[in-house]
């Protein structure tokens, strides 16, 4: 057996789409450049990233339904594109959303006929199946047509599918998408239990209080490449130096975000709605004391509670994502 | 596996409002449609023929439509990306469905000549009953075969509807389905031959008529349908490969 679960180098992925009949446009999206990783085995491995970053892309490359256009990747040792049932024996795969689902037949067949693909043993079919309904609290409905069922009772049924066969390697695509807390959390429980009991998983999610706590390590992914990589604690790192102001706003205009963002000492600043109001969060060098100056910004917007805070994974994340959209911006407007 | 498959499709594809609505409708129309035909042609005595003719047409379409939707619909469910994930040559994933897609067809050319009795009181009496209780399944065993290869090309393509709907009437017309084949055109002959529907759909009426003996066509129509499942099985782990790297298995 191969000591990583999952190896990945330079990985690659070029999408090329045509588009319109009469005057064919052909459209390339370079959605992974250079993606390198190793993930040991029953290590549970965080892909976080902004929308569009790859991610899926990375995983689709790496669970065998997608080739790369250039580089190499290898599960247990056994590569992706040469060894193709070798690798999908070992994986499980399970994407958000209630997609990929039979929603005619109901959960206990949808089961069976991916128990009956999935190579798992007829005697032992049933038992498996019982234990999974049961694993995913689906057991009283598995008798129901899935058309009827929650979206958190697919993606609950999703995941007992990607179990099914016992995989040594889990990749999991925003897998809590639409699961309520409690159900999330229980869903977090699972998982953490799978990896504890030597399951590898791949997880993207874009809860950051997730991947911060299931996670061992943790890739940040944007325009296709791996940004920074590293345990959680680490990552927070690359907001050291720098201390969080959270205003809570009723009516912060764009006009006004941008005269904060200029302020001295300030970082990032970005407004969020919470209901009624808006939560303004403003990193700033911690060495400066930017609060003055931005409420003076804010002159003339109602108030409520200000906090200063240490920085959380978070605020690490977004200071990361910022860095590569600060860089990305000028060759864009070199390419237009 | 295949039969675990096969039927769950089936259940999976009988359940759906619009199968429904299509397979409680169209036998009707196509049992109207042989009577008025022949009896236009002033051949009373051959309406039975024309039922079962009827009734191939609808296993056919079934097939048709089934390999290319079915494999379409899977696209739109997400299902395709996973049943591709199976540790097994995607030729034996397919296979069930499109045997399912004949396994409802059947159906088809049940209903049709239950209304051809029903409405226009075209006697059931077939000439072999035991010929044509076999011939029927291996016909639609055979189109379930044919089918695969069909399917290949659509788990390639996004848009092959626009194939479907392009083959469904020649394909009816070619093998002699509704017309007798000698009434076509002389360059159809050859492509006749080699379609398995055109032997299948000979064998169900042979039976049906005892026009012939069943058997020697039945064979035909299994061993060109054993060649298309070899040609379609080696098509498919192609296509795969090929639907992997153009990105075609999901939508997006
Ligand atoms: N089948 C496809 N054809 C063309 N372009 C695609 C295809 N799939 C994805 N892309 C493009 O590739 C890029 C990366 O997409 P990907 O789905 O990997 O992002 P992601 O990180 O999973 O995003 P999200 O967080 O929204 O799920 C995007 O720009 C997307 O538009
Ligand atoms: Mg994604």
């Amino acid at each position: 057996m191969s000591e990583h679960a999952i190896e990945a180098v330079g990985l690659r992925r070029t999408y090329r789409s045509r588009t319109g009949w009469l005057r064919p446009q052909r459209r390339e999206v370079e959605a992974v450049r250079g993606v390198d990783l190793t993930v040991g085995n029953g290590e549970l491995f965080g892909l976080l990233g902004p929308n569009g970053a790859g991610k899926t892309t990375t995983i689709k490359l790496l669970n065998t339904l997608l080739i790369p256009t250039a580089g190499e990747a290898r599960i247990c040792g056994f590569d992706v594109v040469r060894q193709t049932r070798e690798v999908r024996r070992r994986i499980g795969y399970v994407f958000g959303g209630d997609r990929g689902l039979y929603d005619r037949l109901s959960a206990r067949d949808n089961l069976r006929y991916f128990a009956e693909l999935y190579g798992v043993p007829g005697r032992e079919q049933k038992r498996r199946i019982a234990e999974l309904l049961d694993l995913v609290r689906l057991s009283g409905r598995e008798n129901d047509r899935v058309e009827g069922y929650s979206r958190g009772m697919r993606q609950r049924l999703h995941i007992a599918r990607g179990l099914l066969h016992r995989p040594r390697v889990l990749f999991l695509d925003e897998p809590s998408i639409g699961v309520d807390p409690v159900a999330a959390r229980e869903l977090r429980q699972t998982v953490a239990d799978l990896a504890a009991t030597g399951t590898t998983v791949l997880l993207t999610t874009h809860y950051m209080a997730e991947a911060d706590e299931l996670c061992g390590r943790i890739a940040v992914i944007a325009n296709g490449t791996i940004q920074a990589l590293g345990t959680p604690a680490e990552l927070r790192h690359h907001a050291d130096g720098r201390q969080v102001l959270e205003v809570e706003a009723y009516g912060v205009g764009d006009a006004q975000l941008a005269v904060i963002h200029a302020l001295p000492g300030v970082r990032e600043a970005s407004v969020v709605v919470t209901g009624a109001a808006q939560v303004l969060t403003v990193q700033s060098d911690a060495g400066v004391d930017v609060q003055a100056d931005v409420l003076r910004a804010l002159d003339g917007v109602r108030l409520g509670r200000v906090t200063a805070r240490q920085p959380t994974l978070e605020d690490a994340y977004v200071a990361i994502v910022n860095r590569v959209d600060a860089q990305a911006l000028p060759v864009e407007a070199v390419a237009v | 596996m295949i039969a675990v498959g096969a039927l769950l499709h089936a259940k999976q594809l009988s359940r759906s409002p619009f199968e429904i609505a299509t397979a409680l409708i169209v036998p009707v129309v196509q049992a109207t449609l042989a009577v008025y035909l022949f009896r236009a042609g002033g051949e009373p005595g051959r309406l039975l023929e024309a039922a079962v003719g009827a009734g191939l047409m609808g296993v056919w379409s079934s097939v048709l439509f089934g390999s290319g939707g079915a494999i379409q619909n899977q696209r739109w469910q997400g299902t395709l990306e996973m049943i591709m994930l199976a540790p097994r040559p995607p030729a034996l994933v397919v296979l069930p469905i499109t045997l399912a897609t004949a396994l409802t067809g059947t159906y088809a050319m049940v209903a049709t000549l239950a209304w051809g009795r029903l409405l226009y009181g075209i006697p059931l009496t077939f000439a072999h009953p035991l010929a044509f209780a076999v011939a029927v399944p291996g016909c639609i065993i055979g189109l379930g075969m044919f089918g695969l290869l069909l399917a290949s090309t659509f788990v390639l393509l996004r848009n092959a509807n626009a194939l479907t709907n392009t083959l469904e009437y020649p394909i009816w017309l070619v093998s002699g389905m509704l017309v007798p084949i000698t009434a076509l055109p002389g360059w159809t002959g050859p492509i006749a031959a080699v379609l398995p529907t055109t032997w299948g759909a000979r064998a169900v009426r042979e039976a049906a008529t005892g026009s012939g003996p069943t058997w020697p066509s039945l064979g035909i129509c299994l061993a060109i349908s054993l060649a298309c499942l070899a040609l379609g099985a080696i098509m498919m782990t192609h296509v795969e490969r090929r639907a992997r790297a153009a990105a075609t298995l999901a939508l997006a």
